[in-house]
């Protein structure tokens, strides 16, 4: 058969390898979760990192230690559960039906991260007057994030859930003795941890809605296409 | 609700008004802008730059006492860090040394061998000092500060600086504080300089600490004009004695008096050292940067449809931070002063306030209807989201202010600053950015205004006659081609080779980055060769420690510098002078020599009155008071960092200088010279004192400005280089033969500059003698018919003419072409007449008798009767005319001749049918060309062997189209028929050959007629009435038939049976182009300017799309996108499963229609006398290619994609075959 137009049917009709590779479903899903685990580690690493540094000498710091002053477990673990979050999200958004439309951009996504790491800088340089006003004042930021970035309720509750869940498994962990909080306020921790959590969850369940978004678009392009 | 609409009403209304106003003054509400912004700034000024310097508070040495810990209420004036005792307390004893009187025997060694040669016996004598009084017996030992180890990276300084013992520096250092070593020394600078790092240093040296001055400073140099050698002793204490001190101030007074000094004694200054900031929150701190430079970014690339996005990101980001400026301005205005770290909150501050609402102001201004004035856009789109403004204001400072009520004093803060921040941003934004906007927009609607202009006033412009007249030039090009795009994701032009190196460079910013890395290498060596710095960081961990220092002697030299100042209590210390005369206790004086001060009392007294005119003059100023505030304020932190001791936020406390005047007599001098010291150049000045460096100093100048003078010519030479290479070199003068653009006069193969010709140049078919009509390619063979009837078979690889067919009754059209080139004669006889020529067409016998009449007449060639059994004689009355121009009237010019192409052609399509027609539609399969003509007569040719095969006369009306498939041909008829043929091949072998395997789906099987066989062409089926109205596009793939008519609607036909599948309805204009290939896909389109896309299985619509101002001209679909042409100059692509439109290319006017796909991402489109290659992924103009030198009368009509990846256009009456030999790879 023959097109009247001869040439314009003669190239292959499937796309390029590169193209092919990523609309592949599987391989994207590797794709987004090793991207979210890198941004997971990466946070993880810096985050803590605002936790120990203080009282620096002038003498140059022991970089290297002190990005991994902790346990080599923790970034990793950090990693895995923003993969696995990040992922989660869009899977639930896909499964309730209900796709999520705030402010998908990128833009909207950087304000959040950013955010995210302020209240961290927050509950590590700023000086609280007690636990209760640490704890209050973290979990309106936190509140505050998921009002301005999400606004939907499975956001909230998933975070809520992962936050709880995490703040329990942390508080086993200690129990077990794996490790030790610095202070020995046992409030202290429990109050500013969970917060922390729940914006964390917040933040990556935006970075993995967002990257999940290129994906859809991807997706249908394709079955359009077939 | 009712107040919520009339506020949001008012809101609107407020805004619209705040609009028009910005919109109508932008001049002076951005100078009011600027100034505000600037007068809130101006605060600032007074504010500490932020930065590591440290701070200093003076105190009083009379009254110091250890300050306690305890913070005291009202002690106000006190800063906060002076709490506790200081890390240390630094004593300096500023040595002043000269030879005097300079005699010409002295060499300029002597300068400073001896009075360097001095400090050990005064090293001696402070070591030795003991003050014993009441108390006890104190000695320097007991009350300096002990060091320990020095890092272990230091192991270089380990002779230089002490180890284990008090914190004792002075240039004795350099040898080990032994006058041995110094007197047996051939070489005093080299020592001192073989210390010195290499290359360029921003902390203090090891040369700075051991001195104590700076180097310019000290005079140790064989240069130096003055002879007069500066130097400290620093010593280092640990615990404060006031007794101990001033005793060894006295004795070392009394020894060495300084007679014309008068350096107060009574202020101590405690200078405090900021928090370093250490690698590790620089992490954090890069990365909070990093996300806001990451937000700054996807804002902004949101800013769209605008003319300038960069200068509109720019505003928006100078938005933001003039309100964070003016929001610490003002904050500072009313008292509140800063305390939080301005570069850890900045970014946040940044993301809170947010770049939101400038972009949704663009984006509501942007889609605003493009016709409205300019201020009425601006006014409209502010009031559109004034709304959503307001509210997104009202929330952000509600929470703004819940955070306020944290009473977390740093929140408070951080929260006050947003707030000013977010009113004074919303006042930029109302002022500064929508007259920005504005501004913008304005420019834009000129550039648009100027770009379409054209476009809208010459909508359809007049086809370009083939025959345009010449002389008159075209003009020329505003520009090239103009795309708008509306994804920022497709953009940049493609250009020359040589501008695209430049707009690699400048896109990436290499030589940027190249400065960029460059700086961090360089950061990175100072960084790892500073004393301090890694390397000795990463020595220490790698070598093990070393056992001890040597020698027990050493010591803390120098001081720091300072960036801002405290001013203490007693801030000035000239108000407080008064206080005490400064050799006030000699008291303890005598017993403090234990043992040895032999070298010292040497020659103190005597020299001094003995100064006689050559004498250097040994001065005192106020510059020595606080000498060490011409360190740099790295220097005693750099001096204790090589204890492992830190001074960040702690302080130190420098007491006041002993001064020391010394005097040497030339006698000394000469008896402590090294025997080697003389061996130096003598300075040939040696005996003019002050004159020496005056002739020293013009040589090094000199030297410095040849150097200067070669780098910049080298400079100068390089930039021209480059401006040779990266520019024409013709550039600026009126060079036509280089210039690039004028292309008119180019010839083909030469385009000016260099990637084309390498790439692509066309191939001219010449030979037909009209314009071309019709043309076709199976891949392999190409044919062409013009005007004239005249087919012409040409080999598509290697553009030669294999065959030429003349029509039947070619004489006819021989004459016409005959009486066309000979112009002379039809104008003279008969051009006069059109009617007449209309007759000429007319098919009747005595009409051509008529039409040969005249050449007969005139030239009384003999003309035999043409008919069909002499085709070949076109040529030859071609060249019979042509050879005898002279013999005729050349009284008409050229453009005659057009118009009367022009009349022939119209001619043609009047007279629709006459019984020998012109060739109207053409294809070529296999070897077989179909022809249909204006007569309804369709002929089956050879194309190798130029045969008539056969020839099929059932229908009347005039073939408007053809398709052949396989061996059906389909021929669309003028009053809307449509017939199928069947093509038998009847073998006389009885085998039917293809050229290709059968089961390919790309490469039709062509099946391969020789000439042996016997073709006969049957009518299977006609459909009467198909359609109401004339047939005007005729396409076939896949099996199917596909028609599109004048009378709105498409038809899909079953090739096999004939059948009609679907009747497509959903146009409102005739259909003007349709487009279906193997994969079904029907696209077609219409003079409404609609396209629609058709699903050929079901016969429903899948989109619908209006693209186009008139006609739809030409559809092409890649498999993932649709092109379209339209009249109105516009090029579309289109998503073809969403319909959305991707993007398009303005061209230029005029431009033709013709479009083709070469491979899946390179688009050809046909212009004027050119045709133009474009990626199809991102819009770029990859290249334009020029048929012929004088090609801009003449459009190319119509572009066929040879599977060869090359393309043939029609050119006037040449055929031209361009290849693209970079597309061969893709396609393969």
């Amino acid at each position: 058969q023959s097109t009247v137009r001869s040439g314009s049917g003669q190239t292959d009709p499937s796309r390029g390898p590169y193209i092919a590779v990523i609309t592949n479903r599987s391989t994207t899903l590797v794709i987004r979760g090793f991207m979210l685990f890198s941004i997971g580690v990466f946070l993880a690493l810096v985050l803590n990192l605002l936790q120990v540094q203080r009282n620096v000498t002038l003498f140059p710091p022991d970089v290297i230690s002190s990005i991994f002053s902790s346990a080599w477990w923790v970034p990793p673990c950090c990693g895995t559960a923003s993969a696995i979050i990040g992922l989660l999200y869009p899977c639930i958004d896909c499964r309730l039906g209900e796709p999520h439309k705030f402010k998908r951009e990128w833009s909207s996504v950087m304000r959040c991260v950013a955010v995210f790491v302020g209240i961290n800088h927050a509950s590590a340089k700023v000086d609280f007057a007690n636990n209760v006003q640490l704890s209050l004042t973290l979990a309106a930021l936190s509140i505050g994030l998921w009002w301005t970035f999400d606004r939907s309720r499975s956001g909230f509750g998933l975070g809520v859930v992962i936050a709880l869940l995490a703040t329990l498994s942390t508080q086993l962990l200690v129990y077990n003795g794996v490790f030790q909080y610095t202070s020995p306020d046992f409030l202290y921790i429990r109050s500013w941890l969970p917060c922390i959590f729940f914006a964390g969850v917040i933040t990556m369940g935006n970075i993995g809605r967002q990257l999940a978004l290129y994906e859809c678009k991807l997706m249908s392009e394709k079955t359009h296409q077939d | 609700m009712t107040v919520r609409e009339r506020l949001r009403e008012k809101i609107s209304t407020a805004f619209y008004r705040h609009g028009l106003l910005c919109a109508s003054y932008p001049v002076p509400i951005i100078l009011f802008t600027s100034a505000s912004i600037l007068a809130c700034c101006y605060p600032l000024l007074r504010l500490p730059l932020p930065g590591t310097g440290p701070v200093e508070f003076t105190t009083r040495v009379r009254d110091y006492t250890v300050p306690s810990h305890e913070p005291q209420g009202d002690l106000g004036e006190r800063p906060d860090w002076y709490r506790g005792p200081p890390v240390a307390y630094i004593q300096q004893v500023l040595v002043k040394a000269a030879v005097s009187p300079w005699d010409s025997t002295l060499v300029p060694v002597d300068v400073f061998r001896s009075p360097l040669g001095r400090v050990f016996s005064l090293l001696e004598e402070i070591r030795n000092h003991v003050h014993n009084d009441g108390s006890g017996v104190r000695s320097l030992e007991a009350l300096c500060l002990q060091v320990t180890d020095l890092l272990p990276g230091l192991r270089r300084m380990q002779t230089v600086l002490p180890e284990h013992g008090c914190l004792l520096v002075s240039p004795g250092n350099y040898w080990q504080n032994q006058r041995e070593l110094f007197d047996s020394d051939p070489d005093l600078l080299k020592t001192v300089h073989q210390h010195e790092p290499k290359g360029l240093h921003t902390s203090a040296t090891l040369r700075d600490l051991l001195f104590g001055v700076p180097v310019k400073h000290t005079g140790v140099s064989l240069y130096s004009r003055k002879r007069v050698v500066t130097y400290t002793i620093t010593m280092v204490l640990g615990s404060y004695d006031a007794r101990f001190l001033s005793s060894l101030r006295a004795r070392l007074r009394q020894l060495h008096p300084s007679v014309n000094c008068s350096l107060r004694e009574d202020h101590m200054v405690h200078v405090h050292f900021k928090e370093e900031i250490g690698m590790a929150e620089l992490i954090p701190l890069v990365t909070t940067y990093i996300i806001l430079f990451a937000y700054i970014y996807f804002s902004t690339r949101k800013i769209d449809m605008v003319k300038s996005k960069w200068g509109l990101a720019l505003a928006a980001v100078v938005t933001v931070l003039s309100s964070l400026l003016m929001s610490v301005g003002l904050c500072t205005l009313f008292g509140l002063t800063p305390t939080l770290n301005g570069g850890e909150i900045f970014p946040y501050l940044v993301v809170v306030i947010g770049l939101e609402n400038v972009l949704v102001l663009t984006k509501s201004v942007v889609s605003t209807p493009v016709d409205l004035e300019v201020k009425l856009r601006i006014a409209q789109g502010l009031s559109n989201e004034s709304w959503s403004i307001m509210k997104n204001m009202a929330t952000e400072l509600c929470i703004i202010l819940i955070g306020y009520f944290t009473l977390v004093p740093a929140i408070q803060e951080f929260c006050l600053f947003a707030v000013v921040g977010l009113v004074s941003d919303f006042f930029l934004q109302m002022f500064f950015f929508t007259t920005v906007l504005s501004i913008d927009i304005r420019r834009m609607e000129l550039a648009d205004l100027n770009r379409r202009l054209p476009a809208e006033a010459g909508m359809p412009p007049p086809k370009p006659g083939p025959l345009r007249p010449r002389e008159a030039p075209p003009p020329p090009r505003p520009s090239p081609y103009t795309i708008t795009l509306q994804t920022p994701a497709f953009r940049n032009l493609r250009l020359p080779k040589r501008l695209r190196v430049v707009y690699f460079l400048a896109r990436t910013r290499l030589a940027q980055r190249f400065i960029m890395v460059g700086t961090v290498i360089w950061i990175g060596i100072l960084a790892y060769t500073d004393p301090a710095g890694l390397r000795t960081y990463l020595a220490a961990q790698v070598s093990e420690q070393s056992p001890l220092g040597e020698s027990g002697a050493g010591g803390l030299p120098p001081h720091l510098g300072v960036a801002s100042v405290f001013p203490g209590p007693g801030g000035d210390p000239a108000s407080t002078l008064s206080v005490l005369p400064a050799p006030a206790e000699p008291t303890p004086l005598p017993e403090n020599q234990s043992q040895g001060h032999h070298g010292a009392p040497r020659e103190g007294v005597p020299h001094q009155a003995q100064a006689p005119p050559l004498v250097p003059q040994i001065s005192w100023g106020a510059e020595d008071e606080e000498g060490w505030r011409r360190l740099s304020f790295r220097h005693w932190p750099s001096l204790f960092s090589y204890y492992n001791i830190t001074l960040a936020k702690r302080y130190i406390s420098i007491l006041p200088v002993i001064p020391v005047t010394l005097h040497l007599s030339p006698r000394e001098a000469i008896e402590t010279r090294h025997p080697q010291d003389t061996r130096h150049p003598p300075p040939f000045i040696g005996m003019y004192g002050e004159g020496s460096k005056q002739v020293i100093n013009p040589l090094s100048l000199s030297r410095v400005a040849a150097l200067g003078l070669a780098a910049g010519v080298l400079l100068v030479l390089l930039l021209f280089c480059l401006y040779r290479v990266l520019c024409p070199r013709n550039y600026g003068q009126n060079g036509v033969a280089h210039g690039r653009r004028r292309r008119g006069d180019l010839p083909c193969d030469d385009y000016g500059y260099s990637p084309p010709i390498s790439e692509i140049s066309p191939l001219l078919l010449r030979g037909h003698s009209m314009d071309i009509e019709c043309l076709a390619s199976d891949g392999m063979l190409l044919a062409s018919c013009c005007l004239a009837g005249q087919i012409r078979v040409w080999d598509a690889q290697t553009g030669d003419c294999l065959t030429v067919i003349p029509k039947h009754g070619s004489c006819l059209y021989s004459c016409i072409i005959g009486g066309w080139e000979q112009r002379d004669g039809w104008d003279t006889v008969g051009v006069a007449e059109p009617e007449n020529l209309g007759g000429g067409t007319e098919p009747g016998g005595g009409v051509f008798d008529e039409d040969e009449g005249y050449p007969l007449r005139r030239r009384t060639t003999p003309r035999p009767a043409l008919f069909e059994d002499q085709p070949d004689l076109t040529p030859l009355i071609d060249t019979n005319f042509d050879s005898q121009p002279s013999s005729h009237l050349l009284l008409t010019p050229p453009r005659d001749g057009f118009d009367f192409g022009g009349l022939v052609e119209r001619a043609y399509l009047e007279h629709e049918p006459p019984s020998l027609g012109a060739v109207w539609a053409m294809e070529l399969r296999g070897n077989l060309i179909a022809a249909g003509r204006s007569s309804g007569k369709l002929e089956l040719w050879d194309a190798v062997e130029g045969s008539l095969r056969c020839s099929n006369e059932d229908g009347v009306s005039g073939i408007t189209a053809l398709a052949f498939l396989n061996n059906r041909i389909v021929a669309a008829r003028l009053d809307g028929s449509l017939d199928f043929f069947t093509v038998d091949i009847n073998k006389p072998l009885g085998l039917l050959q293809y050229r290709g395997p059968p089961g390919r789906s790309n490469m039709p099987p062509s099946p391969c007629y020789s000439s042996e066989d016997v073709i006969s062409c049957q009518l299977t089926r006609s459909v009467q009435c198909a359609h109401q109205k004339p047939i005007t596009v005729l396409r076939a793939a896949a099996g199917r038939v596909v028609t599109g008519s004048q009378d709105h609607t498409v038809r899909v036909y079953r090739l096999e049976d004939s059948c009609c599948l679907f009747t497509l309805q959903g146009h409102s204009g005739g259909i003007t182009a349709i487009y279906i290939d193997q994969t079904m896909v029907l696209a077609s389109g219409g003079q409404d300017g609609a396209i629609c896309l058709w699903d050929v299985l079901t016969g429903s619509r899948v989109s619908h799309v209006y693209g186009h101002r008139g006609d739809v001209t030409s559809l092409v679909c890649t498999t993932s996108c649709v092109i379209s042409s339209g009249l109105d100059d516009l090029i579309c692509i289109w998503d073809r499963s969403t319909g959305i439109k991707l993007y398009s290319i303005q061209q230029e006017v005029g431009c033709g229609a013709s479009l083709g796909v070469i491979s899946e991402s390179l688009l050809v489109t046909g212009g004027q006398g050119c045709v133009s290659f474009w990626d199809l992924n991102f819009g770029d103009l990859l290249q334009t290619v020029y048929l012929g030198q004088s090609s801009d009368g003449q459009g190319v009509r119509q572009l066929v994609v040879l599977n060869n990846a090359a393309i043939v256009c029609d050119f006037g009456s040449e055929l031209s075959l361009v290849y693209v030999p970079s597309v061969l790879e893709k396609l393969d």
